[in-house]
């Protein structure tokens, strides 16, 4: 019954065994079993299991796979490499500057919430390399921490902006 | 050492391939070597025995066995400075293994920040022992007498003789120790400390930043089967269980693999497929037993007040009564205080593989041994059986489901015969915890016509915790069990009601509400002394109003502790306290700003905070800009830990205040997402600054729950300084904030 979907996550496609109804989600951890995108809610309330398609962020909670077969996803996995691709650099950081970032602000204590926090502070970074505070208070509203460590993620988040725009330019 | 995380030598072997499976189920098998390997055996190891804490490896690093588990506190990189310190091993020297029933010692439950408090002189102690040990060994091996030692980095010279030395790996290479833990060993002092006391980045970050970190969700074992629970959608009044009238089982005909699990009153399903397993309990229809027996959010004090309780004095010193009828100025409330929700950011996930001689059983738990038990009791195996090994999840903050989830797991993998990977979907979580429960206070303060405290009484109503979880009750079908009833239940903390100030006449008393035909209680961080000091340090401000004195001057002149006001002290100063009485100063503004401070313990560490606050009059929304939190935490192993601590407790005690309340109708829980549960989020988070008061000379004490009852009151305090007015019950949501506000013009 199933026409075999494929889907593109970090430059390769992979063969799907699930139904076309399936999450997103539970495809990438389950047969890809990789350990960015992770389950919060499945409601789409707090961006655990956020990935990028086509560098945009989306919940894979409750993304069909089918829905995502033409897109090119990229999880955390696959950030350093997608950073690489979009700044022309000849090789792919062993992390993305966010993820350097993270380390030196010692951001994280459970880490749960931190494939989300990557995911859509990457796409910020992406999208407006310089933001204010107020831009990255509203552009990761959607991304809850229970430990309550947003204020060492916003320090991150600026860090890598000072850090990328420095190596960039 | 270790870069890729907690998960250290010993677990990533029993993962590869499944091998945790094997080892599982040869507990019960084949005869034992007469010399078993490490973790063949049911634990925990002999405590008394050095070599059940600490190995020496032959390329001269060690491996520390910790019996407190990494929550994401930093408890793992604190617990190996200390480690390190006594060893003379730098941190790169140091691998660790983390919560096996197999393999660590039993420290007891990760619970009330005791991981540095309890855990940490208990391996000190060892890992002294251990050095002394290594340095008599190499007094044989280079011909000196032990006076005669230096060590760095597990090096040992002889002192002035650098070049004769000998390292520990070549000492000891892998073998055990064979020495007894005497707890007799000298131990480093202070003055020489080298790791402890500095700012020692995280061990656990690197690999949770880069993506290689396994959290209990990323466990998968081959040949596993998901498992869900199959609940009504909220849990209903505790003691009426959840019974299941009918069960359609053709009702998940259609889903592949699906079948349904039940022992007594627990159901659950299983597929081979997660997805069928969510569609399979989501489809699945049950017809549940009505059952409308709770009180409602609208009319819970009332019924908690009415309730036969259980009363204790907790504390009485001096004469009360009379002093309050001598007092120049008396503040007297009532104080409510809602059931909140552990409501881990990941709900919590298990991995159970049980067969007929033995368990094995992975879950987040904050007690393995405990856990153990528990499981041993569902499963109706001997506890010598069962293997339990800890996984961080996402943070708990005491215990949200992770019990639950482990036996949901146990009970289906038994039934199946298949090892069950069970995760709780967000609905499970956050209907099925063990909430921190409810408090209603009574809460009066006098004071003499200078302003010195004369009078305080403190009447505290709340219920208890449980003992067993829900799907042992569901499938034993065994009654509820509140952990202790009448005098000995959870009381009124001493600590945070009034132990702060010097005060000759003070009365404690708790009234313990029985917890069946409530909900399901159990600590939540800083256990109900959110409460207490949401309804104490409100008390105490009004005083410092109506005296009309500042009131960081208020408090200091009522202190006579010097750690209270060393605490008081930094947080005030951080924040550049200007002395003001409170609410002295109001604007018409549509937004309006205050400023509050208060105090908060848990049972030994200080903590202070003062807050900043916006109070928009005409929407009612409270958003809070600053808060600086101070602790005094004693020995302080690394600041950077506790500064992070200070943060988190913060934030989470801002969400607590302003945003938190499980809510439920006569029939159940209704907070079931983060809509109906709203949490702090990212735009409304205040600034914080963290003040850490290093005091070297004192033991070190517990450094994630204080900040909270200073925070939650802080900020209480802010809102009367801005508005004039008390907000007496929380979260302080913008309906009561309007509320409050309309009643007073």
């Amino acid at each position: 019954m199933v026409d075999e979907i494929k889907i593109k996550v970090n430059g390769n496609t992979w063969p799907v065994a699930a139904s076309p109804d399936t999450p997103l989600l539970y495809v990438l951890t389950n047969e890809l079993r990789l350990h960015g995108p992770r389950f919060g809610c499945g409601l789409a309330q707090c961006g655990s299991c956020s990935v990028l398609a086509d560098g945009i962020e989306i919940r894979s909670c409750v993304t069909p796979v089918a829905a995502v077969a033409d897109k090119s996803l990229t999880t955390f996995e696959g950030l350093a490499a997608l950073y690489a691709q979009q700044n022309g650099l000849a090789q792919a950081p062993a992390l993305h500057p966010l993820q350097q970032a993270f380390i030196d602000e010692q951001a994280p204590q459970c880490g749960y919430c931190y494939n989300g926090m990557l995911i859509k502070g990457a796409e910020l970074l992406a999208q407006n390399p310089r933001p204010s505070e107020a831009q990255i208070r509203s552009h990761m509203n959607g991304h809850l921490c229970r430990c309550g460590t947003y204020p060492r993620v916003m320090k991150a988040i600026q860090l890598a902006s000072t850090r990328m725009a420095g190596a960039v330019r | 050492m270790n870069e890729t995380g907690t998960f250290c030598f010993s677990r990533r072997d029993l993962l590869k391939g499944g091998g945790a499976l094997v080892i599982g189920f040869s507990i019960g098998g084949s005869a034992l070597p007469a010399a078993a390997a490490r973790g063949d055996v049911a634990g925990p190891p002999d405590p008394n025995a050095i070599d059940s804490w600490i190995a020496v490896h032959a390329d001269n690093t060690a491996t520390i066995y910790l019996g407190k588990g990494e929550f994401g506190q930093g408890n793992t990189t604190g617990l190996l400075q200390i480690a390190g310190e006594e060893l003379d091993l730098d941190m790169g020297q140091l691998r660790w293994v983390q919560l096996d029933t197999n393999v660590t010692p039993n420290q007891g439950a990760t619970t009330s920040s005791s991981s540095i408090h309890r855990g940490g002189p208990q391996l000190r102690a060892a890992a002294a022992e251990a050095r002394q040990a290594l340095l008599a060994l190499a007094s044989t091996r280079l011909g000196v007498q032990t006076g005669s030692l230096t060590v760095s980095k597990g090096v040992v010279s002889i002192d002035g003789h650098p070049t004769r030395s000998v390292t520990y790996g070549a000492l000891l290479g892998d073998k055990p120790f064979n020495v007894k833990f005497t707890g007799t060993a000298p131990q480093k002092p202070i003055n020489r400390y080298k790791l402890v006391g500095t700012r020692v980045p995280r061990v656990d970050i690197p690999a949770k930043a880069s993506g290689t970190y396994v959290h209990m969700q990323h466990v998968r074992v081959p040949d596993m089967l998901h498992g869900r629970i199959v609940r009504p959608p909220g849990q209903g009044a505790y003691g009426a269980g959840a019974k299941p009238a009918s069960i359609d089982e053709s009702s998940i005909a259609d889903i592949p693999t699906a079948r349904v699990v039940r022992k007594g009153d627990f159901v659950g399903v299983v597929a081979e497929r997660e997805w069928d397993a969510i569609k399979a309990a989501r489809a699945l229809k049950v017809t549940w037993q009505e059952s409308a027996t709770l009180p409602s959010n609208a009319d819970l004090f009332e019924r908690m007040r009415a309730a036969k309780t259980t009363d204790t004095v907790i504390a009485d010193w001096g004469d009360a009564p009379n002093a309050f009828a001598q007092a120049a100025h008396v503040a007297s409330s009532t104080y409510r205080c809602p059931y909140q929700s552990h409501a881990p950011f990941g709900p919590n996930c298990a991995l159970a593989d049980v067969g007929p001689n033995g368990a094995l059983v992975m879950s987040s738990t904050q007690d393995i041994y405990n856990s153990r038990d528990m499981l041993a009791q569902v499963l109706g195996l001997p506890i010598d059986k069962i293997r339990v090994q800890y996984y961080e999840g996402s943070g708990t903050f005491g215990r949200s489901c992770y019990e639950d989830a482990a036996q949901a797991a146990a009970v289906m993998s038994q039934a199946v015969g298949k090892p069950v990977r069970v995760q709780f979907m967000r609905s499970d979580e956050l209907g099925w915890d063990d909430y921190g429960p409810a408090h209603l206070a009574d809460v009066r303060a006098g004071i003499d016509a200078s302003g010195k405290l004369v009078a305080y009484e403190y009447h505290g109503w709340q219920h208890g915790w449980v003992v067993n979880e829900t799907t042992h009750e569901l499938a034993q079908l065994t009654p509820p069990k509140e952990r202790t009833t009448g005098a000995g239940s959870i009381p009124v903390n001493r600590m945070s009601t009034g132990s702060m100030y010097a005060v000759a006449n003070r009365r404690v008393v708790s009234h313990a509400v029985p917890m069946v035909g409530y909900l399901k209680g159990a600590p939540l961080r800083s256990p109900l002394d959110l409460s207490f000091a949401f309804a104490s340090e409100q008390t105490i401000d009004e005083l410092a109003a109506m005296a009309k004195i500042d009131p960081l001057e208020f408090r200091r002149n009522n202190i006579g502790d010097a750690r209270w006001l060393g605490v008081l002290n930094a947080a005030a100063a951080a924040a550049a306290w200007k002395p003001k009485v409170a609410a002295s100063v109001l604007s018409d503004a549509e937004v309006v700003s205050g400023r509050g401070i208060a105090l908060g313990t848990h049972h030994v560490s200080y903590g202070a905070a003062v807050a900043d606050i916006e109070v928009n009059r005409r929407t009612g929304n409270i958003v809070a800009t600053h808060v600086y939190g101070a602790l005094d935490a004693g020995q302080v192993i690394n600041p950077a830990l506790v500064e992070n601590q200070i943060v988190g407790q913060a934030i989470q005690a801002t969400s607590r205040v302003l945003k938190e309340e499980v809510t439920f109708d006569k029939s159940g829980v209704t907070s079931l997402d983060w809509v109906s549960y709203p949490v702090l989020r990212f735009a409304e988070h205040p600034h914080v600054t963290a003040v850490v008061v290093q005091r070297l000379d004192e033991p070190s004490t517990g450094a994630g729950e204080e900040v909270m009852g200073a925070t939650a009151a802080a900020i209480a305090n802010a809102f009367f300084d801005a508005t004039g007015v008390r907000l007496r019950q929380y979260p302080m949501t913008p309906e009561r904030v309007k509320a409050a506000l309309a009643a007073k013009t």
